[in-house]
């Protein structure tokens, strides 16, 4: 738990996929996937980098689930190659890629103990028994699992199970680490706590991960770079802040938080783009043709919500409070506005208020910055 | 890849099935056709490979529909198999009215009694099923548990060995925990909301019985009557230990014609003539069998 | 709350059970009879257990008996696990013929099984004795261990298998490092119910054995149509302990393992 702030200052300098030298460690080059009739990947390229904490995230049924069996040999291509380190590996079958997985339910071995779950890689490929011991207590001290290898995997508690199988599956030093779900057996204290570690231990081994998630903040929280997938195809890929900040369309800025978007007109403006809906003309930064249909999106957090008419200017929207939500940190407020729409407003509770200085009924006026939304013509 | 291994297991059984059983059937269909010779093979006629096309003509002509003729025209066979029919269908619906109450009293107790019940109904089907027919001999002779009972009870004795009584009584008590274990399996999965919805929407115990749980669990029932009418209606120890000799069951029949007569193609006509009627019976219980699994 | 059984319910149960082992535990009490007449009580003796073990045509056909079983069963258990996995983990071409050859031998009348088979035998020159009645007997169990092995496998955890193959075992080798031992128990229940089976059968055998090759139901029913021999009643009262108590003791020990199941979750 020592550090959001210290991992975050090591990871912001890491990014080999703008270095257009940098060999991925893993390449797909057009992969698609059919069952029957149902496509479940659709010529997907995708680079994945040495070192890097990469998130699949969609919801379920996008294919993500699809696209990483296929990474670890559970599926085979119809079309298009799949890459380690160069070499293809479309047709090499699950146990001779050097790639582990993490199960959603973990898949512990009943009838073995925690060592021999452990062991069981290992032995697979071939280690000497003399060392097999040494890396098993390596890996449960590790995992903070020390004097448990003799017990069974009925005999550990949920989160105990949840790393014992993260220690299986990275005993043999996998070349990438795959995880399907992996905390979604966990309530959500334990949750947060986990995504801390689980960035703590991909960090002190040096070692490449991908997760699976349907989960967008636990995404945000433990990945490099996000996939964003739709129906068997990645929408967008890129950091946490950038999948939040510049969501490529309204799909992936729906997904990922939740936004408040405006259709209109799209104008010419000094400052950007201005679009003129229903509710009002806005203006912000962002690329749209004169005249074609475009999305302004702005996120509630970035609506500063008044109690008093502010100063005329751009972007602003009178309206009264409907309901709100009080969720400790934030309060999120559901605000109708003059055309009966309902928008969004959240604000932090930065100081400690016990007598709320909105309710119900009161009017406000929402107000947002032409550099807090974006644009979007898709 | 997985679809390759599966059909790779399928491979050895499969080559087993066809070997064992699905062969053999074809060499009783053969031998049916055959001359009734007596005692020991080769029937008259075989085919002979070497000869080709011209062998199979040969071996065409030379089919004999003898063995069928005589079934139809000998009333033995026919009474036979009316009889096999009757019998296996009465003790059929016996065992359903004996069957239910004890299948749907089991599924009413708690759980941990349950499986003990279950258990119970389970354990004589693996004690050997001879000696348990040879049990019913020891009760039912006319000196036997029975009448000594009737005796003590002051009343008179009975005479029901070697008739049909003794045959359905067998047949009910053999083929009992065949029909409970059906019935019990989809009375035990049946979600017992239904039947509390049933009863809040105004039903009786009695009305949501009937309404709800007893339409739900035909399923069972038919499974369970088809698992015990198909093998007793070929049922040859239990018409043959507890019947006399008027009771004539097709299996006992082929065993006989077989054993005693040594009339080889006799005995494989009626067994080609018992399956050709169980085979609607054998159709319906695998269609029943495939949607359990689905 | 389901509502405990009604007066009704206990009475089907009682009278069920009752009219299930009313026969058995009258076989077992004359087995102890003193007086070869069953309708007299001549008091507790184990005169018959003793008659029984210097009949040496009835411990000759025990031995060979549990032979045929002990052989059978192992053949039908193989082939039976490769069955259920086939047919579980199915979809390749041809399933529906296989499922339904498995289920015709689960119903088919034994006399048509007994007698499609001696042809089998004859036809191909096979001399009858201890293998035809072996490989009459693994036909005849082997849908039933079948269908005890697929119920299990029905249950099982995909991703164990999975998981050991992404751990580096070939699929044959996850089969046996992670699958097998884990549906083991049954297995061992497949391989139970095909030997008892097949230690009951009179029918498959009589057909398929020759001379010198003679089971115990086969001794059984040639003394039984003699007439009631309290022999008889002394070696299936041995014969009822026996499985009883194996029946009873593989039930104790998966309710015990199935308590600790619960424990787990």
């Amino acid at each position: 738990m020592n550090g959001r702030a210290q991992i975050g200052g090591i990871r912001s300098s890491f990014a080999p996929w703008e270095d257009p030298a940098a060999k991925p460690l893993v390449r797909f080059e057009g992969v698609s996937r059919a069952f029957g009739d149902t496509a479940a990947v659709r010529s997907v390229d995708l680079s994945i980098y040495e070192g890097e904490f990469f998130a699949l995230l969609g919801p379920s049924g996008c294919g993500k689930t699809t696209l990483m069996r296929l990474l670890a040999g559970f599926e085979s291509p119809d079309a298009g190659r799949i890459l380690l380190e160069g070499r293809d590996i479309s047709s090499c079958p699950p146990h001779q890629r050097p790639i582990h997985m993490m199960f959603q339910a973990y898949a512990l071995f009943p009838h073995l103990s925690v060592a021999g779950n452990i062991a069981f890689g290992l032995k697979r490929q071939g280690v000497p028994r003399t060392e097999i011991g040494p890396r098993v207590e390596e890996m449960l001290s590790l995992m903070k699992l020390e004097g448990l290898g003799g017990r069974r995997p009925d005999q550990l508690s949920g989160g105990q199970r949840q790393r014992v199988a993260l220690a299986r599956a990275l005993a043999p030093r996998p070349r990438i680490l795959l995880l399907d779900e992996p905390m979604a057996a966990l309530d959500r204290k334990l949750r947060e706590e986990t995504q801390f570690e689980l960035m703590a231990v991909q960090q002190s081994l040096g070692m490449t991960f991908m997760i699976v998630t349907h989960d967008q903040d636990e995404a945000m929280v433990v990945a490099d770079r996000i996939a964003i997938m739709r129906a068997g195809e990645i929408v967008q890929i890129g950091r946490p802040a950038e999948i939040y900040e510049t969501p490529v369309d309204r799909y992936v800025a729906g997904f990922v938080g939740d936004v408040n978007l405006f259709e209109g007109r799209a104008e010419a403006d000094p400052a950007g783009v201005r679009v003129v809906s229903p509710e009002g003309s806005f203006v912000a930064e962002g690329v749209a043709t004169p005249g074609q249909t475009a999305w302004l999106a702005v996120r509630p957090e970035k609506i500063a919500v008044h109690a008093e008419p502010p100063p005329p200017g751009e972007n602003c929207l009178a309206g009264k409070i409907v309901d709100y939500g009080y969720l400790g940190d934030w309060t999120t407020y559901l605000v109708e506005v003059e055309t009966g729409r309902t928008l969004r407003a959240a604000r932090a509770n930065a100081t400690r208020s016990v007598d709320r200085p909105l309710g119900c009924d009161d009017p406000v006026w929402l107000t947002f910055a032409p550099s807090s939304a974006v644009i979007l013509t898709r | 890849m997985r679809r390759g291994g599966s059909g790779l297991a399928a491979a050895l059984p499969l080559l087993w099935l066809a070997v064992f059983f699905a062969f053999p059937f074809m060499l009783v269909g053969r031998l049916s056709l055959s001359d009734t010779a007596l005692s020991i093979p080769p029937y008259t006629p075989r085919i002979d490979w070497n000869q080709g096309i011209a062998g199979l003509q040969t071996f065409a002509r030379g089919l004999d529909i003898e063995a069928y003729a005589r079934l139809i025209s000998d009333t033995l066979y026919l009474d036979a198999w009316l009889s096999s029919l009757r019998l296996a269908g009465i003790a059929t619906v016996l065992l359903l009215i004996i069957g239910y109450p004890i299948a749907y009293g089991i599924s009413r107790c708690p759980p941990a009694l349950r499986q003990a019940l279950v258990m119970a109904v389970i354990l004589p089907f693996w004690t050997s099923f001879l000696i348990r027919i040879y049990a019913w001999i020891a009760i039912l002779k006319p000196a036997g548990v029975l009448n000594i009972a009737l005796g003590a009870l002051g009343l008179p004795p009975v005479d029901i060995l070697n008739t049909e009584i003794a045959v359905l009584l067998g047949l009910v008590y053999a083929y009992l925990p065949f029909m409970v274990l059906p019935l019990y399996a989809v009375l035990d999965r049946q979600d017992h909301s239904l039947i509390e919805a049933a009863q809040d929407l105004g039903a009786t115990p009695f009305s949501a019985f009937w309404r709800v749980t007893f339409p739900l669990s035909l399923s069972g029932a038919a499974a369970g009557a088809l698992l015990c009418f198909i093998p007793m209606s070929g049922e040859f120890v239990i018409p043959d230990l507890l019947g006399g000799s008027e009771t004539l069951m097709l299996g006992r029949v082929i065993w006989t014609e077989f054993f005693a007569n040594r009339d080889w193609p006799a005995a494989s006509a009626v067994a080609i003539a018992l399956l050709a009627t169980l085979l609607v019976p054998i159709l319906l219980f695998e269609r029943q069998q495939k949607q359990v699994i689905a | 709350m389901r509502r405990g059984p009604s007066t009704f319910n206990i009475a089907s149960i009682v009278l069920g059970l009752a009219f299930l082992y009313a026969p058995i535990v009258i076989l077992v009490i004359y087995s102890f009879n003193a007086s070869r007449l069953v309708t007299v009580w001549g008091g507790f003796s184990t005169r018959w257990y003793k008659a029984l073990l210097q009949d040496a045509q009835m411990l000759d056909a025990v031995w060979m008996t549990v032979r045929v079983g002990a052989v059978s069963a192992t053949f039908s258990t193989i082939l039976g696990v490769l069955a259920a996995i086939a047919l579980v983990r199915g979809g390749f071409r041809g399933r529906t013929v296989f499922a339904g050859g498995i289920y015709a031998t689960l119903v088919m009348p034994e006399v048509i099984l007994g007698l499609s088979l001696l042809l089998l035998f004859v036809s191909v020159g096979l001399p009858r004795g201890f293998w035809t009645v072996t490989l009459g007997h693994t036909t005849l169990t082997l849908a039933y261990a079948t269908v005890v092995v697929q119920a299990r496998l029905r249950s099982f955890d995909r991703n164990l298998e999975e998981a050991a193959q992404d751990l580096g075992c070939p699929p044959w080798k996850a089969f046996l490092l992670v699958t097998l031992p884990l549906i083991a128990p049954a297995v061992a229940a497949a391989w139970v119910l095909a030997f008892t089976l097949s230690l009951d059968d009179l029918v498959i055998a009589s057909f398929t054995s020759g001379p010198g090759a003679t089971t115990l139901p086969m001794r059984l029913y040639s003394q039984v149509r003699l007439g009631v021999d309290p022999k008889i009643n002394a070696i299936s009262t041995i014969l009822i302990g026996l499985v009883a108590t194996g029946v009873i003791a593989t039930y104790l020990v998966q309710q015990r393992a199935a308590r600790r199941g619960d424990q787990r979750s």
